[in-house]
C-alpha cells in the first residue's frame, strides 16, 4: 500500500479519535483508558503476520519474535477487555441499582 | 481469502472499533461499546488467521492460549484499588508486542527506507512504552520508591540519549540489516529512554503518565501498522493515541501544569511554600456522628488515601445511612484524585455508589458553601487552599475542590504528615476544620457504628 494513502488514513483516524473521545464524562475516564488500552492490543494482528514471515525455516528468530509478540498482545487484548467489562458492569444508576428496593 | 477480502473485513472491524469507542463515552452504553470493540478485535484476529500464510500453527495457538490465560486470570483477580498498576502492565505488554512486531518486520525482504523508518519508530515507541510502563507499575505498586527522582544532569543525559537514538537510527537506515549493531543499540536506548522519562515523575503526577503511556501504546501499534503495511493497525492505533492525548491533556489542565512541566521537572521544591502554622482541632467519632446527624447536605471528597485504606465500602454505607437520615449526599471528585484518570469513580462504583451521585469539581464548587459537612477522605493536594491563596506554593494555580468554604470540614487522616507533594495544607488549621485521625476505614466504620446504635 502506498505510504501517502496510509498517512491519509492516519490523519483521518486521529481526527476521528479526538472527536469521539473529547466529550467523555470524568466517571468513565478509567474504563475508557483501559478500553482504549485493549484496542491498542490490535498490534496482535501485526504479530500474527510477523510470526508467519519466517516460514522458510531460516528466520527462526522472526517466528520466535512473532510468537512472543502474539503472546504479549493477547495478554493486552484479553486482559484489557475483560477488566474493562468488569469495571463497567459495576457502574450503576440509582434507580436500577437496588434490586427489589425503592426506585 | 484474498488480500482484498481480508482488507474488506478490516474495514468492518475498524467501523466496529469506532462505534465501540463512541459508545464507551456514555455510562448507559459503555458496556455495549466495550463488547462491540472486542468483537471488532475478534474479527480482525480471525480474518488474519484465515490468511493462508499464517504458519506455524502450534506456535501461534500456544502463544494465544498462554496470553489469554494470563490476561484473563489477572483481569479477574485484580483488586479495583490496584487498577492503575494493572493498566500500566497491560500497556507495557502492548508496547513490547509492538517492539517485537517492528523487529520481526525487518525480516521481510524488500523493505523501503520509509518502511525501515517506521520499523524503527515502532521499536522506539514500543520500547519506551514497555520500560516506562514497567517503571510506572513499580512506582504505583510501591515496589520501588514512588517519589520523583530528579538529578542535576537529567536534561543533559536525556538530550544525550535522544541524540544517540537519532544517530543510531540514521546509521541503521543507511545500511539496514537484521543483525546490525545499530538495531540493538536503538532497542537498548529506547528501553533506557522509557525509564528516564518516568523516573522524574512522582506519585501524584501518575494520572498524567498513565494516560500518556496509554497514548504511546496506541502510537506504537500505529507505527507497527506502517511497518507492515496494515491499515487496521493504523486506524485502531491512532485512535488510541488520540484518546490518550486527550486524557493526558485533561489531567494536565486539572493540575494547572503543562505537559512539559509534568514530564521534565518533577515536583521540585522550586519555591518554598509559606509555612502554615496553627492548631489542629481533633474530633472523635462520637462528635463526628452528632454533627453528621444534624447535617442536611454532606459531600464526600475522596483521594488516594481512600484507595489505600480500602474504605470505599464503608463510605458508601455511611452515605446510605445519611441519606436515610434525610441528608443530601454527594461525592465530589477531583479529576486527578488517585493515581489514574477516574480512579475514584471506579472505586465508588465498585462499592455500589450510583454514578449520578458523583459530581465533578466544577459542579460542586459553586454550591460548596451550602454543603453542611464536607468529608475529606485521604485527599490532600486536591483540597489544599494554598493552591488558591499562596503564590509560593508549588501547587499554586491548580484548581481545587474548595472544601474550606463548606460549613464544616472533616479531614480523615492517618497522622499529621504532609501529603504526597510535601505541601503543607492550611486546610488542616481552618476554623471550620475538624481532624479525624486514624485509618480512614476504621474511622468511618466507627461513625457508622454510632449511627446504628
Amino acid at each position: 500500500m502506498d505510504a501517502v494513502f496510509l498517512a491519509l488514513i492516519l490523519m483521518l483516524s486521529i481526527f476521528l479519535g479526538f472527536e469521539l473521545i473529547s466529550k467523555v464524562p470524568a466517571t468513565l475516564h478509567t474504563p475508557l483508558m483501559s478500553g482504549a488500552n485493549a484496542i491498542s492490543g490490535i498490534t496482535i494482528v501485526g504479530a500474527l503476520i510477523s510470526a508467519s514471515s519466517g516460514t522458510e525455516g531460516t528466520d527462526m528468530l522472526a517466528t520466535i519474535l512473532g510468537a512472543a509478540a502474539v503472546m504479549f498482545a493477547t495478554i493486552n487484548v484479553v486482559g484489557g477487555y475483560m477488566v474493562t467489562n468488569r469495571m463497567l458492569s459495576m457502574f450503576k444508576k440509582k434507580d436500577v441499582d437496588q434490586s427489589g428496593g425503592k426506585s | 481469502m484474498s488480500l482484498e477480502i481480508i482488507n474488506l473485513w478490516y474495514v468492518v472491524s475498524a467501523a466496529l472499533f469506532i462505534f465501540g469507542l463512541k459508545q464507551l463515552g456514555s455510562p448507559a452504553t459503555a458496556v455495549r461499546g466495550n463488547k462491540l470493540s472486542s468483537i471488532a478485535m475478534l474479527i480482525a484476529v480471525v480474518v488474519t488467521l484465515f490468511n493462508k500464510d499464517i504458519l506455524p500453527w502450534e506456535w501461534i495457538i500456544g502463544a494465544i492460549l498462554v496470553g489469554s490465560l494470563v490476561g484473563a486470570i489477572t483481569a479477574q483477580k485484580v483488586e479495583m484499588t490496584s487498577m492503575p498498576e494493572m493498566v500500566a502492565l497491560f500497556n507495557g505488554s502492548g508496547g513490547i508486542a509492538s517492539l517485537m512486531v517492528g523487529w520481526a518486520a525487518l525480516y521481510n525482504v524488500g523493505n523501503t527506507t520509509f518502511t525501515d523508518i517506521t520499523i524503527l519508530l515502532s521499536i522506539l515507541i514500543g520500547g519506551m512504552t514497555f520500560s516506562g510502563s514497567i517503571l510506572a507499575w513499580g512506582k504505583l505498586s510501591e515496589v520501588i520508591n514512588s517519589a520523583a527522582v530528579v538529578f542535576g544532569a537529567q536534561r543533559f543525559v536525556n538530550a544525550l540519549i535522544l541524540v544517540a537514538i537519532v544517530v543510531c537510527s540514521v546509521m541503521f537506515c543507511l545500511e539496514p540489516a537484521v543483525d546490525s549493531p545499530y538495531l540493538y543499540a536503538v532497542i537498548a536506548l529506547a528501553l533506557i529512554f522509557g525509564v528516564m522519562a518516568v523516573l522524574p515523575i512522582g506519585g501524584a503526577d501518575m494520572p498524567v503518565v498513565i494516560s500518556l503511556l496509554n497514548s504511546y501504546s496506541g502510537l506504537a501499534a500505529c507505527a507497527a501498522g506502517f511497518a507492515i503495511n496494515n491499515n487496521i493497525l493504523i486506524v485502531a492505533g491512532s485512535m488510541v493515541g488520540a484518546a490518550g492525548i486527550i486524557l493526558t491533556n485533561i489531567m494536565c489542565k486539572a493540575m494547572n501544569r503543562s505537559l512539559g512541566h509534568v514530564l521534565f521537572s518533577g515536583f521540585g521544591a522550586v519555591k518554598e511554600a509559606t509555612k502554615v502554622e496553627g492548631e489542629v482541632k481533633p474530633i472523635n467519632s462520637e462528635d463526628a456522628f452528632l454533627i453528621l446527624e444534624a447535617a442536611q447536605s454532606v459531600s464526600f471528597v475522596p483521594g488516594y488515601g481512600m484507595a489505600v485504606a480500602q474504605a470505599q465500602h464503608v463510605v458508601r454505607e455511611l452515605g446510605e445511612l445519611l441519606e436515610k437520615n434525610g441528608a443530601e449526599v454527594t461525592y465530589a471528585i477531583h479529576p486527578v484524585a488517585g493515581r489514574m484518570p477516574g480512579h475514584m469513580n471506579v472505586l465508588l462504583a465498585e462499592a455500589n455508589v450510583p454514578y449520578d451521585q458523583l459530581v465533578e469539581m466544577e459542579d460542586i464548587n459553586p454550591r460548596i458553601d451550602k454543603v453542611d459537612v464536607a468529608v475529606v477522605i485521604g485527599a490532600n493536594d486536591v483540597v489544599n487552599p494554598a493552591a488558591r491563596n499562596d503564590e509560593n506554593s508549588p501547587i499554586y494555580g491548580m484548581p481545587i475542590i474548595n472544601v474550606d468554604q463548606a460549613q464544616t470540614v472533616f479531614v480523615l487522616k492517618r497522622s499529621m504528615a504532609s501529603g504526597f507533594s510535601g505541601v503543607d495544607n492550611p486546610l488542616f488549621f481552618g476554623d471550620n476544620t475538624r481532624m479525624l485521625f486514624g485509618d480512614a476505614k476504621q474511622s468511618i466504620a466507627a461513625v457508622v457504628a454510632e449511627f446504628k446504635t
